[in-house]
């Protein structure tokens, strides 16, 4: 890109798609550790980055609007993994317990 | 609050009451249902006494909103075709509490609950005006007969349960899909509302759209009444029955089918009715006959009168789809008289099945030497079942008979076999089960009538008699409320009128021209 | 004015209350009670045939309306004319004698006062059927003594064989039903009314076609419910059944109800000629045929049986060749002589302590003289001897049917003379010789019955014989519960008085009503033929020889009969097994209906294809169900995967179509 360019375009704030763009490495990036990772805390985490990424692109929008609700649903986004982190790491301490693995090949239960 | 709604609320508030007894109190128990059914049974004989003649449109009429958006209304009234019918439930659900006093044993306070609960849907179907309620009865009823043949009944019930259920629900989810549709054309789930707007052409049904409907209800009906050959689950579901399953099931669950097709198949679509009438009676022949030979070779009693029934209710379809005065209120009739005579079959073969624990018709032999009064009763019925004139089942099928006559010969011609066929399966049961040499374990088990088995019958065969000596204490009504349905038929084109067909309507109680608002308010 | 309703309503209260209470009374009260309600009914019928001169002024009662629907209004109706008349004197007075018998025959019996309740349903259902007037009535009555033909036929409930019959005789009817409950339909929308004043008067302008469908669906009525081919095979097998209700029922009065039937259509049947010439050819075909039957049984219940159906076709042959007044003369006679033949047969029975076989009786007339005496009347007038009531009701069909056509007569006078002869073949086999009987307990087969000829042969076809009676063919077919007394005995007053009155009618009964003369109004009478004296002298020649040719084989010539069956050899065989008709039935209609509803309908059909579709629906399901289940790993890598998976499927859809549309 042209340098000149750039400077015009950056003197009026990031664009919006820089944002989105790098919400969708984050999210690709998680949706790709979730799948080929076998540590459940590895596992665990990208979940994480993919919430993460959605709020990233909510907080773009909200300000490419000018609207509120983007960071209100960040807000409920943060709560809810905020709580899902706190069952989750509870599940995955408990599972540890019981199966002294945390491969999550090894955890398929729920088959049948 | 009138009478209907009496009618309809006291067995509910009886489910309930029965559900918060404790268990430990099982005679108060009993006690306290049977007098919520005989309650219920007098206060439904004020319908009779309060009904008036001649009244063009529902009496007893109740109509408040149930569901404010979409409207649905608690829309309850009765006419001459709900009213016996409705006699028909409250009577039979006392009778039915009494035989199974001894027979279950366990789980007794949801036995009773589940029956009125039974009741209390079955009122519903018979008095309910507005579409949406009228399917919610429909449901409620099939809820407590899952319980009924689940829980009580006998080895396959599990089976029968679930072939029952499944059954049923692929008809009424059809019909449920209809309702909605006809919600979304006429904004209103009333029954009389829809006819009207039917009627007067507000609703413009294309043909194939018709046709449709009609199928949808049709099929959820016909697989109630059962028509061939969608009878299976009937056999099974009667042979895993508990005796008062059964009873309710044969004399009142059936008849939802039969009271759906004259209620609501043939004012809605008579067109398509019509037009779909020829394969609806060669089906109604084919089952009234292979009914009666299927009965024929049974070697379990209920499964023998269950396939009876099949036959039975064949005429009763016949007897619709024939579209003729004569044939429509002898299908309404017969369908009381199936009621009772069937009825009393179960209720018979139930007394014998406590006794020797076994439906097996080769396991009788000889009754009639150890329980005359038994053989007795199970020898009139047995009359009443298979047509014998002066008892009611002759009343019905004549005019059933005469009516399909009226309409073309041929099938008066094939249905009457199965007036033949009849005689061949119950005598040849009869004749196994209580006449020759006494079998030795009938000899030791089998006893006659106890006082509250006599309790139990006598109100079935005072019926019987009643119902074929003195019709018209009954067709009246009935012919009166089917006049209006068959003039809305025939308005829409439907009857070919041969010249004395013509004449014989002039000289019946048709009602004054109401056409599509007949129903309204 | 008379009350109708009181005449049928008298047994039925006796029914009731001997139903009801039947079993805690004594039997001197039961038979009080049963056989006061039909001599007060009697009496009923008396006094009003007296105050309407005879049924000369009709009387038309309405009590309430049974049915009403549409156009269809029935009424429970009342009537009495000339023909109902005779029909109500017949039932009601023949009616009381076979009641009075009863007390007698039946006095040792099991299940008294159920014999005497069902005894009086019947007069009940009866006599509703005579006095109805409309067509449903009429097979109220139909249906109804049909019911206590079964109940009676299966008294003796305990015999397999008796019950078997019982059900036979109410289906076969049932099949003979059909065809009169469609004749009633078709009358209703001809007609638009089952009244038979209604009907019969519009009779005469209805297209032909209609009414012959009409009078040959009620002549299938009448072949089953009067014992005509093809149905008559149930009145055989009937005589399971006590005697009195042989004689009561499938002789005097229920059997002749199709006869009833056909002469109170005569106003249809009479514009329907090839409906009449039906009824005329199955009467005189039934005629031949069962007496050719009656000919080689044994049994004397048997041999009166098959006779009965054989003048029963004589009957028919009356109604078919338009002598309806003939016809009912002849029910009238007939019910005197047969209701005779068979109480005297049942008073032989008693005298034999059960017996039925003829084999095993003879020389009886020392023993029982009164019931010789009568019985031989009773076998004149069967016989058409001059004088006699038999002759002057078959001399009038017979001169009739030669104005309808000659060949009828001959085959009528042939029937005539075989009629004679195996009547009379039982009466000297029963009466005359030495008794045979009285070694109780030994069978009567082989070496026993060699040393007297006459049945060296049978035996040997006999299996499908003992086939119908599995049980108790070697004692007593009716169970009559007396003890063998070694010699036999004459029955009690009770028994034979009812006998000497109906002999006295027998033999006088024709002089005494001339039937076709007071029915002159309703039917007219028969034209004149030409040489009746002759056709008269025949058939009274056919009676004479059929008599003599009797006295000679069976009193003076005891070899003949023995060598004529070798002679005949096969065909003996297929007549003495009664032309194997019952054996084709069942292998042509009983077994392939139940034979086709198990295997084809029930587990073919019902169980196979219906259930089948349904279970395979269940199946179907589940099996589908079992590949979807795989997709179920329980691995939370791949079901991501498939999120993904689904995710880019769905974005890549929405872009190809042009993204999403605001």
């Amino acid at each position: 890109m042209d340098p000149q360019v750039l400077m015009q375009t950056l003197g009026k704030g990031v664009p919006t798609s820089w944002y989105l763009a790098l919400s969708a490495v984050l999210f690709t990036i998680g949706v790709a550790g979730f799948i080929l990772r076998r540590n459940i805390i590895t596992v665990f985490m990208c979940i994480e980055l993919m919430l993460n990424a959605v709020n990233l692109s909510f907080i773009a929008f909200a300000h490419e609007h000018r609207q509120v609700s983007g960071h209100l649903f960040t807000f409920f986004v943060m709560v809810v993994a905020a709580a899902e982190a706190a069952v989750g790491l509870a599940i995955i301490l408990t599972v540890f317990k019981n199966r002294s693995t945390l491969n999550i090949d090894e955890i398929d239960s729920l088959k049948n | 609050m009138n009478l209907l709604d009496l009618v309809i609320a006291i067995p509910a508030i009886g489910f309930l009451v029965a559900l918060i007894i404790p268990r430990v109190m099982e005679k108060i128990t009993r006690l306290l249902v049977m007098g919520f059914a005989l309650l219920t049974f007098v206060v439904s004989l004020g319908l009779v006494s309060g009904f008036q003649s001649g009244v063009n449109g529902l009496q007893f009429e109740s109509n408040k909103i149930w569901i404010a958006n979409p409207e649905i209304h608690y829309h309850v009234g009765i006419d001459g075709l709900s009213l016996w019918l409705i006699i028909l439930s409250t009577f039979l659900t006392p009778i039915a509490i009494l035989l199974s006093w001894k027979y279950v044993q366990h789980r007794i306070k949801e036995f009773y609950a589940f029956l009125l609960l039974l009741e209390c849907g079955l009122v519903g179907v018979f008095a309910a005006y507005d579409l949406f309620l009228f399917y919610t009865f429909w449901e409620v009823v099939l809820v407590p007969m899952y319980f009924l043949i689940g829980i009580w009944g006998h080895d396959r019930r599990i089976y029968a349960t679930v072939k029952f259920f499944l059954y049923t629900m692929v008809g009424s989810v059809l019909m449920l899909a209809a309702i909605i549709f006809l919600y979304t054309q006429a904004h209103t789930f009333d029954y009389a509302e829809i006819l009207a707007q039917l009627g007067s052409g507000k609703i413009a049904l294309d043909h194939g759209t018709e046709t449709l409907l009609f199928l949808a209800f049709f099929l959820a009906f016909a697989i109630k009444v059962p028509l061939f050959p969608l009878h299976t689950w009937l056999p099974d579901a009667h042979v895993e029955a508990p005796t008062a399953g059964s009873v309710m099931l044969a004399s009142v669950m059936l008849k939802m089918g039969t009271y759906g097709l004259v209620r609501f198949c043939l004012p809605m679509f008579p067109i398509a009715a019509k037009e779909n009438a020829p394969w609806i009676v060669i089906l109604a022949i084919t089952g009234i006959i292979v009914g009666a030979l299927v009965a024929l070779v049974q070697p379990n009693m209920k499964k023998l009168v269950a396939y009876s029934s099949v036959s039975h209710l064949g005429f009763v379809v016949l007897g619709i789809f024939s579209f003729t005065q004569v044939g429509l209120d002898g299908a309404v009739y017969q369908m009381l008289n199936h009621g009772i005579s069937t009825g009393a079959l179960f209720l018979l073969v139930g007394f014998l099945y406590e006794r020797q624990h076994s439906l097996a018709i080769k396991d009788f032999g000889g009754v009639a030497t150890v329980a005359p009064w038994l053989s007795i009763l199970f020898l009139i019925t047995t009359l009443a079942s298979i047509g014998l004139p002066t008892l009611n089942n002759f009343v019905g099928e004549f005019l059933v008979l005469q009516g399909a006559a009226q309409a073309n010969f041929s099938w008066a011609v094939f249905a009457a076999f199965g007036v033949i066929l009849s005689a061949c399966y119950m005598l040849w049961m009869y004749q196994r089960v209580f006449f020759g040499a006494l079998a030795h374990s009938v000899k030791h088990h089998v006893t006659d009538l106890s006082p509250r088995e006599w309790a139990c019958a006598v109100p079935l065969i005072v019926m019987m008699v009643w119902m074929g000596m003195y019709s018209q204490s009954f067709i009246p009504a009935i012919s009166e409320a089917n006049a209006r349905i068959l003039d809305r038929t025939a308005k829409a084109g439907l009857i070919k009128m041969t010249p004395h067909v013509a004449v014989n309507a002039g000289t019946s109680n048709f009602a004054p021209a109401g056409g599509g608002n007949a129903h309204a308010r | 004015m008379q009350n109708l309703w009181l005449i049928p309503a008298l047994p039925f209260i006796g029914f009731l209350i001997n139903g009801i209470l039947g079993r805690k009374l004594s039997k001197a009260v039961v038979s009080a009670i049963a056989v006061l309600s039909v001599v007060l009914s009697f009496g009923l019928v008396v006094s009003v045939g007296l105050s309407s001169g005879w049924g000369e002024h009709p009387i038309h009662q309405h009590y309430f309306t049974w049915i009403r629907s549409g156009g269809v209004d029935i009424g429970w109706d009342f009537m009495v004319d000339k023909l109902t008349m005779i029909m109500l004197m017949v039932v009601t007075g023949i009616g009381s004698l076979i009641h009075i018998y009863a007390t007698g025959y039946m006095a040792h019996e099991e299940g008294y006062y159920r014999f005497f309740a069902y005894l009086n349903l019947f007069m009940f259902f009866m006599l509703n059927l005579v006095l109805g007037a409309n067509y449903l009535l009429l097979f109220v009555g139909w249906e109804g003594v049909g019911l206590c033909s079964y109940l009676l036929i299966g008294f003796y409930f305990v015999k397999k064989s008796a019950t078997t019959a019982g059900n036979k005789a109410f289906i076969v009817n049932r099949i003979g039903d059909f065809g009169f409950s469609l004749a009633m339909f078709l009358i209703f929308i001809t007609f638009g009314s089952l009244d038979f004043g209604k009907v019969l008067s519009a009779a005469p302008g209805k297209p032909v076609e209609v009414l012959t469908a009409i009078a040959l669906l009620m002549l299938l009525g009448a072949t089953g419910k009067s014992a005509q081919i093809p149905l008559y095979v149930w009145l055989p097998d009937a005589m399971e059944g006590p005697t009195p209700v042989s004689a009561l029922i499938h002789a005097a009065t229920m059997v002749t109800a199709g006869v009833y039937m056909c002469s109170r259509s005569a106003a249809i049947f009479l514009k329907a000629p090839i409906a009449m010439e039906t009824v005329a050819i199955v009467g005189l075909a039934t005629a031949v045929f069962a007496a050719t039957i009656g000919l080689t049984q044994y049994d004397i219940k048997k041999v009166f049986a098959y006779s009965t159906v054989s003048q029963l076709g004589y009957m028919f042959l009356g109604v078919g060749v338009g002598a309806f007044s003939a016809g009912i003369w002849h029910l009238m006679t007939h019910a005197f002589f047969k209701a005779l033949l068979f109480m005297g047969a049942g008073s032989v029975i008693h005298a034999c302590g059960g017996e039925q076989d003829m084999r095993k009786m003879g020389g009886l007339k020392k023993y029982t003289p009164w019931t010789c005496g009568v019985l031989a009347c009773a076998s004149l007038a069967i016989a058409g001897v001059p004088g006699t009531s038999g002759f002057f009701s078959k001399d009038a069909i017979l001169t009739a049917a030669y104005g309808h056509a000659p060949w009828m007569f001959w085959v009528g006078v042939v029937t005539a003379g075989m009629t004679a002869f195996y009547v009379w073949r039982a009466f000297w086999m029963t009466f005359w010789g030495e008794y045979r009987g009285g070694d109780a307990g030994h069978s009567h087969d082989h070496g026993h019955a060699h040393t007297h000829g006459h049945d060296d042969h049978a035996h040997a076809h006999n299996h499908s014989h003992d086939h119908d009676h599995d049980h108790g063919h070697s004692h007593s077919h009716d169970d009559h519960g007396h003890d063998h007394h070694g010699t036999p005995h004459e029955s009690p007053w009770s028994m034979l008085a009812p006998l000497v009155v109906l002999a006295f009618l027998s033999l006088a009964g024709g002089f005494l009503f001339n039937v076709p003369k007071f029915l002159e109004s309703m039917f007219p009478l028969h034209e004149e033929v030409p040489n009746e004296e002759m056709l008269m002298g025949v058939s009274i020649f056919a009676g004479l020889i059929g008599i003599a040719l009797s006295y000679f084989m069976y009193v003076a010539n005891k070899e003949l009969p023995g060598k004529i069956r070798k002679a005949l050899g096969g065909i003996y065989t297929l007549v003495y097994n009664k032309y194997f008709v019952d054996e084709f039935y069942d292998a042509t209609v009983v077994r392939p209906i139940i034979e086709g509803s198990t295997e084809v309908l029930w587990h073919g059909l019902d169980q196979g294809v219906i259930d089948g579709a349904v279970n395979g629906a269940g199946t179907g399901s589940r099996s589908i169900g079992g590949v979807l289940k795989h997709l179920q790993s329980g691995n939370i890598r791949s079901y991501a995967t498939w999120v993904v998976v689904g995710a880019v499927i769905l974005l890549i859809t929405v872009g190809m179509n042009g993204g999403l549309i605001r």
